[in-house]
């Protein structure tokens, strides 16, 4: 590779910037211009806010934040938003783990169509997903009718707009991506580790949780934030499946977008978020990066 | 590890896919009610297809998402492999770590944000530009490239990493120009992967309700939007007879794609 000419540089210098500046340009600037924002005022006009530098003097406030903290909604819709999400997070591990692990238990013909199923979901539309629980849980939805059917209850359980239908829609959308970092740590295990701790009289219980389940401790940490992540800021699973008790904060972000039409709030909203979040954000990155040398 | 299922696990298995399949099954069976009530059997019926096709809402909605998708993976596709490539193969230039992290931004980012962020800049822009005026199916098109280019790179790069550098080098060392070496040598051997990242980054875009709905105007409405104010204003057949549709084009992408997978490992011998 030492003997590159001028073409060949610039060909590499253009391989490299052509995603560099893209990037730059649509998502750093557009995160930089959220912080800008979220330090201005509401305002009548497009755009809707007050100019950052106005009569040559920076007219930043942090009034915004100050509202935050002043009405109980936002610190209770952030509280929620975690408290949610780590829930249906656990939710995931304990339904994902068994299945992660049977898969790699099943026999080698059956495997790939095992994973090929759990992948299924996750690539069809997360909308329709959610749609499904709303036809099973709503009043007359096909759960309640079900159970009146057989004789169990006379009156339709509440099962929609509650906190139960939101952990079952976070559960149920989330799942695969949590299947699929334990399954890749699982299958790596090898399997005369747990030979080992049988010869030396380990029972299998005891040997799934002094080997097995330490090892795949990874996998576990890999799941559990890339679904926690985007579970915090949902806002198609609150809208849909919970009332108005579960507001989470992405709802909240949408509304004050789309209904109040307050930017600079909304912006602020955001900016928060991502202060919560930037700790679990850059243990994943790193977990999807660590294949980089 | 021993291939054998306990009861246990073989139940617990069970139960985790009945849960994974149940609901959508539920969507499927009643797709071919004759009811007009989603949630009451009444005989089985097509009618709710026919009726479908003929809803000229949801069939523009439809075709402005294909288009959207169409172009966005396109795009996609282009700048993720070239960063799958330059994060692969370029071990050093100025900023290559933080060309690493900000391939990962949008990766890690609640989509919420993502959209806000990028329909706040499509603003400024305009402010600062006159471009773009408006907004529709270009800025939708621009947000999902920058989305879908991330995923797309993920899998390139993985890609890129897998496979024996030696025939790259031999055609370097025998004087090839390194964009012929990667015409020619690199790009059909991540053939495969170049259709599993488009595949991503097309479903990736046609799923997408909330980003879509951040960075648009009043001239372009798609899918996920019309599905979503319809499942507001309460359940509908149609669009039941709509998931099915989409599912079943989705689970034959999946079983292709998967076969395009199963024959480079063959190939790759890995």
């Amino acid at each position: 590779m030492n003997t590159l000419t001028r073409g060949d540089r610039w060909r590499r210098r253009a391989v490299i910037w052509l995603p560099y500046g893209w990037l730059l340009l649509f998502f750093l600037v557009p995160c930089l211009i959220v912080l800008k924002i979220s330090l201005a005022d509401q305002a009548m006009g497009i755009p809707p806010y007050t100019p950052l530098i106005a009569d040559g003097q920076i007219q930043a406030s942090i009034a915004n934040y100050q509202f935050l903290t002043s009405d109980s909604l936002y610190f209770f819709a952030y509280g929620n938003a975690l408290l949610f999400s780590a829930g249906a997070t656990l939710g995931c591990l304990l339904i994902g783990y068994p299945l992660a692990y049977g898969i790699v238990r099943a026999p080698l013909a059956w495997r790939n169509a095992l994973l090929l199923l759990v992948i299924l979901p996750f690539w069809s539309s997360f909308l329709i997903r959610v749609y499904a629980w709303v036809g099973l849980l709503k009043g007359n939805g096909l759960v309640n009718n079900f159970l009146i059917n057989i004789g169990l209850i006379h009156e339709p359980l509440a099962l929609i707009n509650n906190a139960f239908a939101v952990y079952v829609g976070l559960i149920y959308s989330y799942l695969p991506y949590m299947v699929l970092p334990l399954y890749a740590t699982l299958e790596k295990l090898d399997p005369a580790l747990l030979e080992a701790a049988s010869d030396l009289g380990c029972r299998p219980a005891q040997a799934f949780w002094r080997v097995t389940f330490p090892l795949s401790w990874p996998g576990v940490v890999a799941g559990s934030l890339l679904v926690f992540i985007p579970m915090c800021g949902e806002f198609i699973i609150p809208d849909l499946l919970g009332g108005p008790d579960n507001l989470m904060i992405g709802k909240v972000l949408w509304d004050e977008f789309f209904n109040n039409r307050d930017w600079p709030v909304a912006s602020a909203v955001a900016v928060v978020m991502l202060v919560l979040l930037v700790v679990p954000m850059g243990f994943l990155r790193r977990f999807l990066t660590s294949d980089r040398a | 590890m021993s291939n054998r299922l306990s009861p246990f696990l073989a139940v617990m298995m069970a139960l985790g896919f009945a849960f994974l399949y149940g609901p959508i099954a539920s969507v499927i069976v009643y797709s071919f009610n004759a009811s007009r009530l989603v949630t009451v059997w009444a005989g089985f019926s097509v009618r709710w297809y026919g009726e479908l096709f003929a809803n000229e809402q949801i069939m523009r909605a439809a075709l402005t998402s294909f288009e959207i998708a169409l172009m966005s993976a396109t795009g996609a596709l282009i700048l993720g492999t070239a960063t799958g490539f330059v994060l692969s193969r370029y071990r050093r230039f100025i900023g290559r770590y933080f060309f690493g992290a900000l391939v990962t931004g949008p990766l890690v980012m609640p989509e919420v944000i993502t959209g806000l962020s990028l329909l706040l800049l499509f603003v400024a822009m305009e402010q600062l530009f006159g471009w773009p005026r408006g907004r529709g199916i270009s800025t939708i098109v621009i947000a999902h490239i920058t989305l879908g280019m991330a995923y797309v790179s993920v899998v390139i790069e993985a890609r890129l990493s897998a496979f024996d550098r030696s025939l790259e080098e031999a055609a370097l060392d025998l004087g090839a120009r390194p964009w012929k070496v990667f015409a020619v040598i690199t790009l059909p051997l991540i053939a495969p992967a170049l259709v599993a990242g488009w595949l991503l980054a097309f479903t990736l875009s046609f799923d997408d309700l909330v980003i879509a709905s951040f960075t648009t105007g009043p001239s372009a409405t798609t899918l996920p939007m019309v599905i979503f104010s319809s499942v507001r204003l309460g359940l509908s057949p149609q669009i039941n007879a709509l998931a099915t549709i989409l599912l079943v084009v989705v689970a034959a992408f999946i079983l292709i794609s998967a076969r395009l997978v199963a024959r480079t490992r063959r190939s790759a011998g890995s």
